[in-house]
């Protein structure tokens, strides 16, 4: 009680260059010896430590099957950092880390392992000071999780005692389809309660999704044009020119819409649609967010309104690549998707009537991550035919990545004597100059994580609302067979592009 | 890409950087303030390029340097344009103005200003007495100095306070950011008690120290206390007097603090010193006045300077080894660096004891308020043992760079 009506005396409010430090914590990361961890949580820990941003004492614990003592452990992160920290190295904020380094070894069933990680953390406390505020970062399959909680419940780490906190970090996959996400959610909130649950989804880390709540509820410019008066569709989508490569095992059977539109893209969706939050206010937002997606259902029917494909081997880039059933670990029936498509409207008075396409897939084109509203055409144009022959419609572009930045597509006059209007692109360039030192999404999310700050983390009502809004069209595919082949380095099967022009639109491509 | 115009105008300088912008493509986009940099021609010009090429790469922006040379030479203005890989994410115009040009910096930085920015100013070596009223200081809505890096910081800062106008700040503030944020979030975990006194030990020429203790006495409302060490070792310590224990935050060594709580264990911290670039980076964050800054120029005046109060610290600590709530070593340790620190303390009394009425005139100024002969007397009384210590003083300049 005392601490609520404590008013910190060397803080106010106007003061924007006091950051906030994490207060005494620990992180214990699952599956430290994974690709994810090595290239962006533990680098992104070492950047929060350079930048001051993680309390003094901070304690960071490794679990792994390994046979490994603290200082291996410390040489591990030691060669991820040094390899991919954003940051510049400096050997006194190492040293002070790495004094905080422990490592536990030992399986996810073992409860011999999780009473030593018990004794590890209190051991921090006591030496370190972490206060008894601990992280758990689940980077496991989530096939592990039951076995995993049951095993933090039993050796006592998920009761945090008066004024002490405990929190669970979790990644997609959350589920495979509605029933098996709310499985989920119930064998995580069994042990930590919803409000100390966070959902990573990396993409909301990003400087520019977060811009996308700036750039619509800061200006005056866009937000009287956000809505079916002007906006003719909405096309979200993301692309990698990739192949699976190792992560077969994980991506046979899930598929690109369940990868990535579920999470990904319904959260661009939300962020995109959404009305405008009273406050920044976490609660706020997350009323917005299941506002929106309460609204929004899938468009059928589905034959004509969705795609899927499966990339067949081919020559991309000056490379040849494998197709994905030729790729190791996959097999050779498999029907899942690696293109996938989907059209989905927003029942609301603001989007009555405004389609958004959500599109994504490997071994495409190229990488990109994108947001493109595209306004309707001019209701008069008072020019003739000829004049305005290679006009297109009017777009506004948020690249997510790469070349974070905002893209704007008008008309305009082609110089010379006679009245030609043609497009012009006109680039707000947040890449060129902001993201060499902009922080990364992982930096942003854990730091938000230590500081139980949750504004950023989807809840597990957005997720089964995603997983509503997905599962139709999931087992209308599962009815249907197999994918449609396309071509490696191409823009998808035929038929995404067979379901705009249906309609008279088509693809940008990004 | 450097381009030098030699003996040029302004306007042949915005023609140069159109041609160059429509040849090269997109140069100029995304600009998102001027930053104009005013130093005397030298070394120091250089140096100030590059921290704020550095920066650049957080906050794009055109770069105008006006380097100052030789006011005995006939009036000329020589231009050079850096663009490209050497120039960060910005672009960069020199002006080098000699004769009576040099002091008329504004009229040549005004054609070059980006349409509708913000303008920075920031003047890495000497600044004017009075920066919101200098031509070029007028022109910017931020207005950056260093009294680190001027010949007498402690009286440097005294010149801020005095002249204080919205949309100033100092560098010797910012590179404090580190301190405040580890101090503040020691205050927001339990106790929760009230902060009864506190003392704030740096070198006795580190403008920094003096706006910590300036920054505690304006937030904590009590007697803050302004210890002195050898000049050029920047800030050492902090303590913060509570009933149930202190908090203290000591770098002895300039790279590594050492946090000692009670209920906590001593924890060290990584705490060196911050670059100019870095430095620059947060100042360029912000173009809105800093009131927090403010308040501490105006909480200097509330800051005891005298040194006998050196005793009066150990009695509290004692009482607080008695409490024997923090770890037997931490508590030795941090005896063991008040014991340093009042040996220092001594020592620079002894050394300098000339100065002892300077001091108090940095103390009594507010009191005069602006008196300008004050002020004089004690930058008199200063100058002397100064002088003595010169090398001392070049490197202590920039001592917490």
């Amino acid at each position: 009680m005392k601490a609520r009506t404590w008013r910190n005396p060397l803080r106010d409010e106007r003061d924007k260059r006091l950051p906030r430090i994490a207060g005494p914590c620990g992180l214990v990361i699952f599956g430290v010896t994974g690709d994810l961890s090595r290239k962006k949580l533990m680098p992104a820990i070492y950047d929060l430590a350079n930048r001051g941003l993680l309390p003094p004492g901070f304690g960071l614990v490794g679990y792994a099957r390994r046979d490994w003592a603290d200082q291996d452990f410390g040489r591990v992160v030691y060669e991820a950092v040094r390899q991919y920290a954003r940051t510049p190295f400096r050997q006194a904020v190492w040293d002070r880390l790495a004094e905080g380094f422990r490592f536990v070894p030992g399986t996810f069933d073992d409860p011999a392992a999780f009473d030593s990680l018990a004794a590890t953390v209190k051991e921090l406390d006591h030496d370190r000071g972490t206060g008894g505020n601990h992280a758990f970062y689940l980077s496991i399959p989530p096939s592990f999780f039951p076995v995993v909680s049951e095993q933090l419940a039993r050796s006592g780490l998920t009761e945090p005692g008066p004024d002490q906190w405990r929190r669970v970090v979790i990644e997609k996959p959350f589920g495979h389809d509605l029933a098996s996400a709310r499985e989920l959610n119930r064998i995580v909130n069994e042990v930590f309660p919803e409000e100390s649950v966070f959902r990573i989804d990396h993409y909301l880390g990003k400087e520019t999704v977060q811009n996308i709540l700036a750039l619509r509820f800061a200006n005056q410019l866009f937000e009287p044009l956000w809505n079916s008066h002007y906006v003719d569709h909405v096309q979200i989508t993301m692309a990698e020119d990739i192949g699976i490569g190792g992560r077969a095992g994980y991506y046979d059977g899930i598929g690109a819409a369940r990868d990535v539109i579920q999470n990904h893209l319904l959260q661009l969706l939300a962020l995109m649609a959404m009305e405008e939050p009273t406050s920044f206010h976490p609660r706020a937002l997350r009323t917005e967010k299941v506002k929106v997606l309460s609204a929004t259902k899938p468009v059928g029917p589905f034959e004509e309104t969705t795609a899927r494909g499966q990339y067949v081997g081919g020559w991309q880039g000056g490379q040849k690549v494998r197709g994905y059933l030729e790729e190791d670990g996959i097999a050779p029936g498999s029907t899942t998707e690696t293109y996938a498509a989907i059209t989905c409207a927003v029942n609301t008075r603001r989007w009555a009537g405004v389609p958004f396409y959500l599109r994504t897939g490997k071994r495409l084109g190229r990488r990109v991550t994108e947001i493109a509203v595209v306004f309707k055409r001019a209701p008069h144009l008072p020019f003739d035919a000829t004049m305005t022959e290679e006009l297109g419609q009017n777009a506004l572009v948020i690249r997510v990545q790469p070349d974070e930045g905002v893209t704007m597509r008008f008309g305009s006059k082609v110089p010379g004597a006679a009245m030609e209007v043609r497009d012009v692109t006109m680039d707000f360039g947040y890449g060129h100059a902001f993201t060499e030192s902009s922080p990364e999404a992982y930096e942003r999310l854990l730091l938000d994580v230590l500081l139980g700050e949750p504004s950023l983390f989807p809840v597990n009502e957005e997720v089964e609302l995603s997983w509503e809004i997905l599962d139709p069209v999931l087992r209308y595919w599962e009815a249907k067979g197999r994918p449609e082949p396309y071509t490696a380095g191409s823009w998808g099967p035929d038929s995404a592009h067979a379901m705009l022009d249906r309609t008279g639109r088509h693809w940008r491509r990004p | 890409m450097i381009i030098d115009l030699p003996s040029t105008t302004t306007s042949q300088v915005n023609k140069k950087l159109v041609e160059l912008r429509d040849q090269g493509g997109a140069v100029a986009l995304g600009r998102v303030l001027t930053l104009v940099i005013v130093t005397d021609d030298g070394v120091q010009t250089e140096e100030a390029v590059d921290a704020a090429n550095q920066a650049s790469r957080e906050h794009p922006c055109r770069v105008i340097v006006v380097a100052r040379g030789s006011r005995k030479a006939a009036a000329r203005l020589d231009a050079q344009i850096r663009v490209g890989g050497d120039a960060g994410a910005s672009e960069v115009v020199v002006l080098r103005l000699y004769g009576p040009l040099a002091d008329e910096g504004a009229s040549c930085v005004v054609p070059l200003l980006l349409p509708d920015a913000p303008v920075v100013a920031w003047w890495p070596g000497k600044a004017p007495e009075v920066p919101a009223r200098d031509p070029i200081g007028r022109l910017a809505t931020r207005r950056i100095t260093d009294a680190a890096a001027e010949k007498s910081p402690i009286k440097a800062l005294e010149t801020r306070r005095a002249s204080y106008a919205e949309g100033d700040t100092d560098l010797a503030w910012t590179r404090l950011t580190t301190w405040r944020a580890l101090l503040a979030s020691a205050l927001d975990l339990p106790p929760h008690e009230k902060i009864t006194a506190a003392t704030v030990t740096g070198g006795s020429d580190s403008p920094s120290t003096d706006l910590l203790a300036g920054w505690l006495a304006a937030y904590l409302r009590i007697p803050v206390r302004r210890m002195r060490r050898p000049a050029g070792e920047g800030m050492h310590s902090v303590v913060l007097e509570r009933a149930s224990g202190h908090v203290e935050l000591v770098r002895p060594d300039g790279s590594v603090g050492t946090l000692t709580q009670p209920g906590q264990p001593e924890r060290r911290v990584a705490l060196q010193r911050r670059e100019n670039q870095d430095c620059l980076v947060e100042e360029l964050r912000r173009l809105d006045p800093d009131e927090i800054y403010e308040a501490t120029l105006k909480g200097l005046a509330k800051v005891d300077h005298s040194r006998t109060t050196v005793r009066a610290t150990s009695p509290a600590r004692r009482s607080r080894a008695k409490a024997g709530k923090s770890a037997g070593a931490g508590a030795r340790k941090s005896a063991a660096a008040s014991r340093e620190s009042a040996k220092a303390g001594t020592k620079v009394t002894a050394k300098v004891a000339g100065t002892k009425p300077a001091a108090k005139g940095t103390t009594a100024a507010p009191e005069a308020a602006g008196a300008q002969p004050s002020a004089k007397t004690s930058a008199a009384g200063r100058s002397a043992p100064r002088s003595a210590k010169r090398a001392g003083t070049k490197t202590s300049g920039r001592a917490e760079k």
